[in-house]
């Protein structure tokens, strides 16, 4: 599979954005434009964005199964978008990655700051 | 994810991103920026929209399949604008797979595909020591006695071509019948496509008088125009009356499988019990393993069974069983030449590679700029990469539905050479596994002869790429070696195959040069056995004056005689000795047996060494005589003169002369004993053939000699007139096939090496085109630099044919087995082969290198 020729800028981890993804759809469909800007947002810019990472992303979650996609009008813009809706398997897929990264977290903090951990 | 939704999700995808960029200039707008400034923006935050798109429909199950299809459309569209070279990468490939499949055809029908019978892994062929059948005695014990077998059949090897006369059903004919044991068809698991085996009474019939016969399904349909009403018909065959009560289904093939060369018409049972039937190893056998049980096993109990028969039975001729699986019996002698082939058709494709690597090279190299522009345009190094191959293994496969025509007319042009005598050529074909043979070596040389032009692709920057504008600066660039690299490997494949080739084309001549113990030339046969019964000794002896002095008075034919077996064409062979000696029961001196009248000698031309030659007078009233060739004479009596001698046969025959040694299994195998009876002193025979030698062409002598034998047999069947030759022809023919394919290739890879180096020779002086001139300008001349250009080429084939010529040697090994008269390390084909490489290489490359010597210096030094 080719592989994007831009990073994103902070080089976000294998998988994370499909974490992130999931995790934005947590709260409700959405569409790509929104869930890219509310990722960047939400991390106040920290992760910008690239369209090019997001919609391949998105497309491959829904091949996945984890999410569905359906055309609906936007409350606030009178037009129709692409909403991406989380599944059931999507749902179980985010508790999976979730705990992952966490364990990754902890893992990766325990060698950064052993002193932290012993007092 | 079916294909046809991948258009309606494209158009899907298109939307989504449109009016999610449409969003984003909106937002844009929002904050404050004019349209203009808003629609940049919101694609910059975007990035490269057909990026974008690609990489998602990557992501789509699909997307391989619509990024091959426009690689294919891309690649056809670069082939048809380099028609020339296209044609040329196709029709070479075309002409490797071709011969590789046909090879491949040939292969799977000898060695892969299991025989046409109930699990053939089963059966086992039982031979008699290394050169004989088995007497009927020891077969009966065998079958009783042995443990690890669940049953035994076997034939009688000594049936010959039209042993049988068919009359009273249209013309008459003659056709050949064996004559199988009742279990022969059940043991192989065989049944009639039409009526039904031999049953218990037919097969216990009396000998020579066979009530029923199985009908193979060739004759069937040749004769009968596949009637199945003739099941159940009486036909009149040697003046019998015999049934007809079945017909053999299309694949069983005795011929093919067990003798090569000689078809079978009818089937009859050979009733082993019969008193009558003829003395000696007579006997073929086959036997079905029990479950469970190893050839090693049932060897070890054969080997034991066969020392206690003969101690136990020394009167019988001696008994060493050999058991070898029947599909390694069936194939083993044409195994090592199959495996030459195959190994030369895998050189040949190697050739065929690395040429059309050669060709790909160049081409790519005039796409650089092109590939350069796709890359700068986004296309990733793998996809580029992707395309290459793409393109080159769509040439194989073009070629490859070339070589799949080549291999269909070559399958059907081997299948029905019948005068050669390998077996199962008849089933060769172009089937299932050989398209799937041919399509594997298709994407197998397309990836091998593309991954060389593109691994060169991650190399194409984007400057250099456009700068160089389709030319490399020099001729000595990072891929020179490589491109050397590929000519001098095609010389020292080439020079491998030619090796091969001249050693097995010496070999060839060598066999045809043996002197066979006769002169085949102006020699032919012709059934002549009576149609109506013969009585007594007198009767026959009259019957054979009658023909002889007819035959002899044919204008044209110099000398007649009558025989039972022809050379070349099958064997009896017994346990014989010298009156009064006594012999070692393992080690009894055995000959074979010929049965033949005065002039047969002269007929054939087999020199008479010593004494005197069959005379008219020897007959059934007068002193029982033999003669015997020169091995037999050393092995009899050691030193002496066997002249004179006395010989147990029959109760004693006297030596009265010694002939030459006949070379009857073929030239390659030595004569081994023989002994010649006298037709007039027995009935010992089952076949008369007359043999003539003719001042004119066979023939032409044909008629002559049947409208002179009217008179004594009216009924005397239209044959054709066998030519010793014929005979000759048949038995080297193996070898023939195989030094012509092993030829054909040889040239092939000559021609293809000679092509390689004249394209690279070519290419090289194009590339340098302004060197030679800059050089010209500062003095050298003409002769100075065509003579630079051939000492480059003969560098290159000297390589190759240095590697070639240690490899040759190192391989020639292996095919030593394969040699006759001549030595693996043959100086002369060694130093032979490689002066003709250097020599094709200095003519292939005189062209390009003359055009070089002409290059204009000013006109050089501006194309740039």
């Amino acid at each position: 599979m080719t592989k994007p020729p831009q990073q994103q800028r902070t080089g976000l981890l294998q998988g994370t954005l499909d974490m992130l993804i999931l995790r934005t759809l947590l709260y409700g469909p959405a569409h790509g434009h929104d869930i890219g800007k509310h990722i960047q947002r939400t991390t106040n810019d920290f992760l910008q964005m690239q369209h090019g990472s997001l919609y391949p992303a998105l497309h491959r979650l829904e091949e996945r199964g984890w999410v569905v996609s359906k055309w609906e009008m936007a409350p606030d813009r009178n037009r129709e978008f692409k909403y991406y809706r989380l599944t059931e398997a999507g749902r179980k897929q985010l508790l999976v990655e979730e705990s992952q990264w966490k364990q990754m977290a902890e893992a990766v903090a325990r060698v950064m700051w052993p002193a932290a951990e012993e007092s | 994810m079916k294909w046809w939704r991948t258009t309606k999700r494209n158009a899907d995808l298109e939307r989504e991103l449109q009016s999610d960029l449409e969003l984003e200039e909106e937002e844009q707008r929002e904050r404050g920026l004019s349209s203009e400034e808003a629609r940049r923006a919101a694609l910059r935050a975007f990035g490269n929209p057909t990026l974008i798109r690609e990489q998602t429909r990557a992501t789509w199950s699909w997307s391989w399949l619509e990024s091959l299809v426009s690689d294919l459309k891309y690649g056809f569209r670069g082939m048809s604008r380099n028609a020339g070279s296209t044609i040329f990468a196709i029709l070479i490939v075309g002409l490797g797979i071709g011969a590789a499949s046909t090879v491949f055809s040939v292969v799977n029908a000898l060695l892969l595909r299991p025989l046409p019978f109930r699990d053939p892994g089963q059966l086992v062929w039982i031979a008699n020591g290394d050169c004989c059948s088995t007497q009927v005695e020891h077969f009966a014990d065998l079958r009783e006695q042995n443990q690890s077998f669940s049953d035994l059949a076997g034939w009688s090897g000594g049936y010959s071509s039209g042993n049988e006369e068919l009359t009273r059903s249209g013309e008459p004919e003659r056709i050949t019948s064996v004559a199988v044991t009742g279990n022969f068809f059940p043991l192989l698991g065989v049944d009639p496509v039409v009526g039904r085996s031999f049953t218990r009474e037919e097969s216990e019939g009396k000998y020579a008088a066979p009530t029923a016969m199985l009908m193979s399904n060739n004759f069937w349909r040749r004769r009968f125009d596949s009637d199945p009403s003739i099941i159940g018909r009486k036909l009149t065959l040697n003046n019998q009356p015999v049934s007809v009560i079945g017909v053999l289904p299309e694949s069983f093939d005795f011929a093919s499988i067990f003798a090569p060369g000689t078809p079978i018409d009818v089937f009859i049972p050979w009733p082993l019990m019969d008193k009558n039937k003829p003395n000696g190893n007579t006997m073929a056998v086959v036997g079905r393993l029990k479950p469970g049980v190893t050839v090693e096993n049932a060897q070890a109990e054969f080997t034991v069974l066969g020392i206690q028969l003969d101690s136990q039975h020394p009167e019988r001729n001696g008994i060493k069983p050999k058991l070898a699986p029947l599909e390694k019996h069936v194939s083993g002698e044409v195994r090592p030449a199959l495996v030459v082939l195959m190994c030369a058709v895998g050189v040949v494709m190697l050739i065929v590679c690395a040429n059309l690597s050669h060709l790909q090279l160049a081409r790519m190299g005039t796409r650089q700029k092109e590939m350069a522009i796709r890359a700068a345009l986004g296309a990733g190094r793998l996809r580029l990469l992707r395309q290459v191959l793409t393109e080159s293994v769509t040439l194989s496969l073009c070629g490859a539905a070339l070589g799949l025509l080549l291999a269909v007319a070559g399958t059907r042009g081997l299948a029905h050479l019948s005068a050669f005598n390998l077996p199962l050529l008849a089933s060769v074909q172009v089937d299932g596994s050989t398209l799937a043979f041919t399509l594997l070596a298709a994407v197998a040389s397309g990836v091998l002869f593309g991954l060389a032009p593109a691994l060169q692709v991650p190399t194409y920057k984007l400057r250099e790429g456009l700068q160089a504008a389709g030319r490399e600066s020099s001729g000595s660039g990072p891929h020179g070696w490589f491109r050397d690299g590929l000519v001098v490997s095609q010389f020292a494949l080439a020079c491998v195959l030619l090796v091969g080739a001249a050693l097995l084309i010496q070999s060839f001549l060598r066999v045809l040069d043996v002197n066979l113990g006769f002169q085949p030339e102006r020699a032919a046969a012709l059934r002549i056995d009576p149609s109506f019964p013969i009585s007594n000794a007198a009767q026959a002896n009259s019957f054979i004056d009658d023909v002889l002095q007819r035959a002899r008075a044919v204008p044209g034919v110099s000398a007649a005689g009558i025989s039972d077996i022809l050379p070349l064409d099958g064997d009896r062979s017994w346990q014989i000795g010298a009156k009064g000696q006594v012999y070692d029961k393992n080690n009894h001196p055995e000959g074979f047996i010929r049965v033949v009248t005065d002039g047969y000698f002269e007929a054939l031309r087999i020199a008479l060494k010593s004494g005197r030659e069959f005379s008219p007078s020897d007959r059934e009233t007068s002193e029982p005589v033999v003669m015997i060739n020169e091995s037999l004479a050393r092995t009899l009596w050691p030193g002496q003169d066997a002249v004179g001698k006395l010989m147990t046969q029959d109760g004693g025959r006297r030596v009265i002369g010694v002939v030459a040694d006949v070379h009857h299994g073929g030239p390659e195998r030595e004569g081994g004993s023989e002994m010649y009876i006298p037709m007039r002193q027995t009935g010992d025979y089952s076949a008369m053939r007359l043999v003539v030698r003719t001042t004119l062409p066979p023939d032409s002598l044909a008629t002559g000699i049947r409208v002179a034998l009217r008179p004594i047999d009216p009924n005397l069947p239209v044959t054709e007139f066998q030519t010793l030759q014929g005979l000759v022809d048949k038995v080297v023919s193996p070898r023939r096939f195989l030094v012509m394919l092993l030829s054909g290739f040889a040239g092939f890879a000559l021609l293809l090496a000679s092509l390689g180096i004249y394209a690279l020779i070519s290419y090289s002086v194009h590339q340098r085109t302004k060197e030679i001139g800059i050089r010209m300008a500062l003095g050298a001349n003409s002769g100075l630099v065509l003579r630079g250009v051939l000492a480059t080429t003969l560098r290159l084939a000297l390589a190759g044919v240095v590697l070639g010529t240690l490899g040759s040697f190192a391989l020639s090994k292996w095919i030593e087995s394969l040699l006759f008269g001549t030595t693996p390390a043959n100086p002369a084909v060694f130093s032979g082969v490689d002066l003709l490489l250097c020599a094709v290489a200095l003519l292939a490359a005189y062209i390009p290198a003359r055009r070089a010597s002409r290059i204009e210096p000013l006109q050089a030094l501006r194309t740039e």
